[in-house]
């Protein structure tokens, strides 16, 4: 709409100002290391299988995720229990869980001496193995669960209560309701999920890393990662990097075509009331509800009973890069709002998907060509190593904008349709539209947004490497160096620590949003 | 935004605050675990600080493609931590500079000929294997090819993983054209492939796996840190891949004459004898009657196995696609 | 003098033309079936609803762009209050929309306040306010705002037979203090007659100039008697 000349000027300026910044940190650096390369590089036959199996890999483990969500989803919107609400906030951590951790829990749980394979072992069954492409997709449907879990009960709350009324007043069985009321919905619901969860399995590195068993579980990422590591080859690096971006926007298109899912952030506080239960309903229900929680619990409860021993006697030296984690964590979660409030404000303003879209690039970016590129671009200038906690927290701001886009998009649409004409008449424009307006009624999703790329800039590690000194190890780089020292148990107590202060940092803002927010 | 920006900007100035000190500054690239407390950076900044009146800044990370970017432009002065797998490529930069150091007393197990890169440490690599488990340990690599098949083996990438590249030169060196068949029989004992050695280790000391691809002294740290003597490296009679850790001078260092005094100092017997149990390898120029105790009574290998450098660059692609075929198979 | 010159919008089948003058201090009832663009209306001249074709002039010139800054208040059907705010800022943002409020202008809105029968309530959310008394906060920032045009949106749409009267009331003696103009939206014909001598009758397309109540009642086109029921 042709209105507000002052407002549109401001919004439009501060909006443009942030996607170049993301256009430039992800396309930017890309450009800058391909021109920095000797000659144009080639795909081999490794890097087609990589790219190949990254397809099948982020396939499999999207179909997986949404196929187990769905019950446990189900179970979560028609049940109401004490622990609720807290049981769903738990099931979200392995979503924001550094990496690292998570696969040291897994292994505790799955591997080959782990609680499952000890329980086999009491009845005299072969341990089972945890390494290979099942690895990789067991890692991945561990991460993504509690997310398809997040969008589709959101689906299932989103149903108007009133529906499931008339369709107990007709005399509806469980079938006929999933037939008329919940697939219509799932439908609806699930093909943003997926393409969700395959954009975010698309780029997956250090998963098939660990887990993956060997070469042939060799993702885009990895290849990326080899190539400039170890053949110094920026050519096929940026070829590779680009064939990434090639599939992200590929996904991207056939995104903006599907629904995606909308307002992450929401409250899902309350249970659908229903009137069609069984005593089969409630067990499957029980069962669905239970071994997802153990599924999700177990890995991060075998991360604490590991860590405990040494967490006390951890050195000084941990405790410092845990305090530079922490800070890096909040500069970044900062950032992230700086950039995306202005992406959202220009994507409400001129009601566009395609400025939304831009700014989910960095879902497809490769970290290592970020930081290659940075560092190309920053060397001749600036000492790479007085730029290593700015570049840090830049990056994981830039990481974390898909996933905080997606909770304040939608929500300042929603303030906009309810309040934007009351604060046009009154001319509350510019700051004081922002301060008045959007920041308290934004409180949720932004703390939401705040919490989650604070808790994603925590366990990551993937565009230090270049930049780092000695002096200024971030807790993630510390928990490695205490690896590569043999020191495993006080590498178990990073990690428990590590743990702690992500999901410790996403509990208090996302708090914080809540607390006294006027509804 | 402005306490956001005050952060970045305190951060900054933390890592820049190191530099005011008037003293020259000595920049050594160096692998990350270098600078770590617990690696071997610290005691040899306190030890060639004590000497040279200068700052000794290690700079970590990724040294190889960050010297590569920099180019002639690199701050650096001296880069340590560099392999044999790595010195072709360092080399043909034409970064580095001659070393015009007396080489001739080092105690490595083969002759040093080179004069751009100086060895100050060196190991073997071997299987680790806990003794209290496996007490028939394999006394040759055809002996451990003949393992049964549940016995499980962590490795590491060779495309992301120095010891990895060592495991494939080792196994290429021992059989030569027949490695592909080796690799057949190794491959279902391969519990899996890590990226690096850190993750691998992990692995294995969490009883995860029953043996790891790691150094013949990885042994000592057990037994001198943790009083552990439980972890043995598999001594094999075709012998052993030599790993060797190397440092070198940058051409065109601002420095010149402490980065000189510092690869002097790497060969002198205070760093030598420091090395050995903060690197956990054995130091490249110190008689055996001062090696630490633990040290002393390891086994040793008979046989050190070593490609040249064009070799081993010739061999790497090959026998990695060797290796990939194998075991995508 | 508020002039609705040669309007016309068009969205998709919808379609809403008009061409009349409103006098300086006139009480007009905009009155009409569901859905013939009544809100639209109100939207077009208070600057929410671009035009296709003509212009709405305040006093022979053209209104500025900006809703703020045309010389009207409006009240609309729900969302007149910003939750997070109290009543006391709420009314405040009529004086000053960043809310950097004097001394002196606290005491207005709280003179405004007690205007409105809602003396010592400033501090309140409205969460905690009944919809009688959201409505009459709405009423007293547009008190402040003092402006000489006052659309009203349906706002007591949702209100019971006697606090809408009460309502009406209230805005009949603002209006009486501050002589401003005022069109207003009803479902209910009643509220014509209480309050207002005047009707534009929105049917058809059209927007129709103004007609005298009594006239309008007495004497009630084809499309007005339909919408009466007669």
């Amino acid at each position: 709409m042709a209105r507000r000349s002052v407002q549109i000027s401001s919004t439009t300026i501060l909006g443009v100002l942030a996607l170049g910044v993301v256009v430039c940190l992800t396309l930017g650096t890309l450009v800058a290391v391909a021109m920095r390369a000797e000659g144009a590089g080639r795909l081999g036959p490794a890097d087609w299988a990589a790219i190949r199996f990254t397809l099948w890999q982020a396939a499999a483990s999207a179909t997986l995720s949404i196929l187990l969500a769905i019950p446990v989803a189900r179970a979560l919107a028609r049940r109401s229990f004490p622990g609720r609400s807290v049981l769903i906030t738990l099931l979200g951590a392995p979503f924001i869980l550094p990496v690292i951790v998570a696969i040291l829990g897994l292994i505790a749980v799955f591997g080959r001496t782990g609680l499952i394979s000890q329980v086999l072992g009491l009845f005299g069954i072969e341990p089972i193995s945890v390494y290979g492409y099942h690895g990789v997709i067991l890692a991945h449907v561990f991460f993504n669960l509690p997310l398809a879990t997040r969008l589709i009960l959101q689906g299932w709350l989103a149903i108007p209560s009133e529906r499931f009324r008339l369709a107990a007043s007709l005399g509806m069985g469980p079938s006929d309701i999933a037939r008329t009321l919940e697939r219509p919905m799932l439908r609806e619901v699930v093909p943003g999920a997926f393409l969700v969860i395959f954009l975010i399995c698309l780029t997956s590195f250090a998963v098939a890393l660990a887990l993956g068993g060997g070469p042939k579980a060799t993702t885009v990422e990895l290849a990326i990662y080899e190539a400039f590591r170890f053949d110094f080859d920026l050519g096929r690096a940026s070829l590779l990097a680009l064939v990434q971006f090639g599939l992200g926007a590929a996904l991207a298109l056939i995104a903006l075509r599907v629904a995606m899912p909308s307002d992450m952030g929401a409250g899902l506080d309350r249970a659908v009331t229903r009137w069609d239960d069984r005593p089969a309903l409630l067990v499957q229900d029980i069962v669905a509800i239970t071994l997802a929680t153990l599924f999700l619990l177990l890995p991060l409860g075998m991360v604490v009973l590991d860590g405990l021993p040494r967490l006390l006697h951890l050195p000084d030296v941990v405790f410092g890069a845990a305090l530079r984690s922490v800070i890096v964590a909040l500069v970044s979660a900062a950032l992230t709002l700086a950039l995306s409030l202005p992406i959202a404000a220009l994507a409400v303003r001129h009601n566009s998907r395609v400025v939304e879209a831009l700014g989910y690039l960095t879902i497809a970016a490769s970290p290592l060509v970020i930081g290659t590129g940075l560092f190309i671009i920053t060397f001749p200038f600036v000492k790479p190593s007085d730029l290593a906690l700015p570049i840090t927290a830049i990056v994981n701001a830039a990481l974390s904008l898909p996933f905080t886009l997606r909770a304040l998009v939608p929500a300042l649409a929603a303030v906009e349709r309810d309040f934007g004409p009351l604060a046009d008449g009154l001319g509350m424009t510019g700051w004081t539209r922002l301060r008045h307006l959007w920041l308290p009624r934004l409180r949720r999703p932004m703390g939401f947004a705040l919490g989650l790329a604070a808790a994603l800039s925590m366990g990551d590690l993937g565009v230090i490497a270049l930049f780092a000194d000695g002096d200024n190890a971030t807790l993630p780089l510390q928990l490695f160096r205490l690896m590569a020292a043999y020191r495993m148990e006080d590498a178990a107590a990073a990690a428990l620590l590590l743990l702690t202060l992500s999901l410790g940092l996403f509990w208090l803002f996302d708090k914080g949003g809540r607390v006294n927010a006027d509804r | 935004m402005k306490t956001a920006l005050s952060f970045v900007a305190g951060l900054a100035l933390t890592t820049t605050a190191a530099m005011a000190a008037d003293k020259p500054v000595l920049q050594v690239y160096a692998p990350d675990y270098f600078a770590s407390e617990w690696g071997p950076g610290p005691s040899i900044e306190a030890g060639f600080e004590a000497q040279c009146g200068c700052d000794l800044e290690f700079v970590t990370g990724d040294v190889m493609p960050r010297l590569m970017l920099e180019g002639e432009r690199t701050e650096a002065d001296v880069v340590i931590g560099l392999n044999t797998d790595v010195t072709a490529r360092a080399r043909a930069s034409g970064l580095f500079a001659p070393h015009g150091l007396d080489v001739s007393g080092l105690t490595l197990p083969v002759d040093w000929t080179d004069d751009v890169f100086v060895p100050f440490d060196y190991s073997y690599t071997a299987f680790i294997y806990d003794n209290t488990k496996i007490t028939d340990a394999p006394n040759s690599f055809d002996a451990l090819l003949a393992m049964p098949d549940d016995t499980k083996i962590v490795i590491q990438d060779p495309r992301s993983s120095i010891s990895g590249l060592a495991l494939l030169l080792w196994v290429k060196s021992v059989y030569g054209d027949k490695a592909d068949e080796a690799w057949a029989k190794l491959n279902p004992k391969i519990l899996t492939v890590t990226k690096g050695w850190s993750e691998a280790y992990g692995m294995f000391t969490d009883g995860e796996a029953d043996m790891v691809l790691s150094y013949v002294t990885s042994p000592a740290y057990h037994i001198i840190a943790e009083e552990d003597l439980t972890k043995s490296a598999a001594i094999f009679d075709e012998g052993h891949y030599l790993y060797v850790d190397l440092v070198g001078k940058i051409a065109n260092t601002d420095q010149p004459e402490l980065a000189d005094a510092f690869m002097a100092y790497v060969l002198s017997e205070e760093f030598q004898s420091g090395i050995a149990t903060s690197n956990w390898s054995f130091p490249s120029k110190l008689a055996t009657d001062k090696l630490p105790e633990g040290f002393a009574n390891l086994p040793v290998p008979a046989k050190a196995l070593v490609f040249s450098e064009e070799e081993a660059e010739a061999i790497r692609k090959p026998a990695l696609d060797e290796w990939l075929a194998a075991a995508s198979k | 003098m508020l002039t609705v010159d040669s309007m016309r919008i068009e969205m998709g089948d919808f379609s809403l033309a008009g061409d009349f003058k409103i006098a300086p201090g006139a009480r007009v009832a905009v009155l009409g079936p569901s859905g013939a663009g009544k809100s639209t209306l109100l939207a077009a001249i208070a600057g929410f609803q671009p035009l296709d074709a003509g212009q709405i002039l305040w006093d022979t010139k053209p209104m500025p762009k900006d809703p703020a800054a045309r010389p009207i208040s409006m009240v609309f059907q729900d969302n007149n209050l910003f939750p997070h705010l109290t009543v006391a800022q709420n009314v405040g943002l009529g004086l000053r929309p960043n809310l950097r409020l004097s001394a002196e202008e606290h005491t207005r809105v709280a003179n405004a306040l007690t205007r409105v029968g809602l003396e010592g309530m400033g501090d309140r959310k409205p969460a905690q306010l009944s919809g009688g008394q959201i409505a009459r906060v709405a009423l007293a920032r547009v008190l402040l705002r003092d402006r000489p045009v006052l659309l009203l949106d349906e706002p007591f749409g949702a209100l019971g037979p006697a606090l809408k009267a009460e309502m009406l009331e209230l805005v009949r003696t603002l209006l009486d203090e501050t002589g401003a103009t005022l069109l207003m939206v009803s479902h209910d014909p009643e509220d014509a007659r209480v309050l207002c001598n005047q009707v534009v009758l929105v049917a058809d397309g059209q927007a129709h100039a103004p007609v005298a109540t009594e006239e309008m009642f007495a004497n009630p086109p084809e499309v007005m008697q339909e919408y009466l029921g007669r």
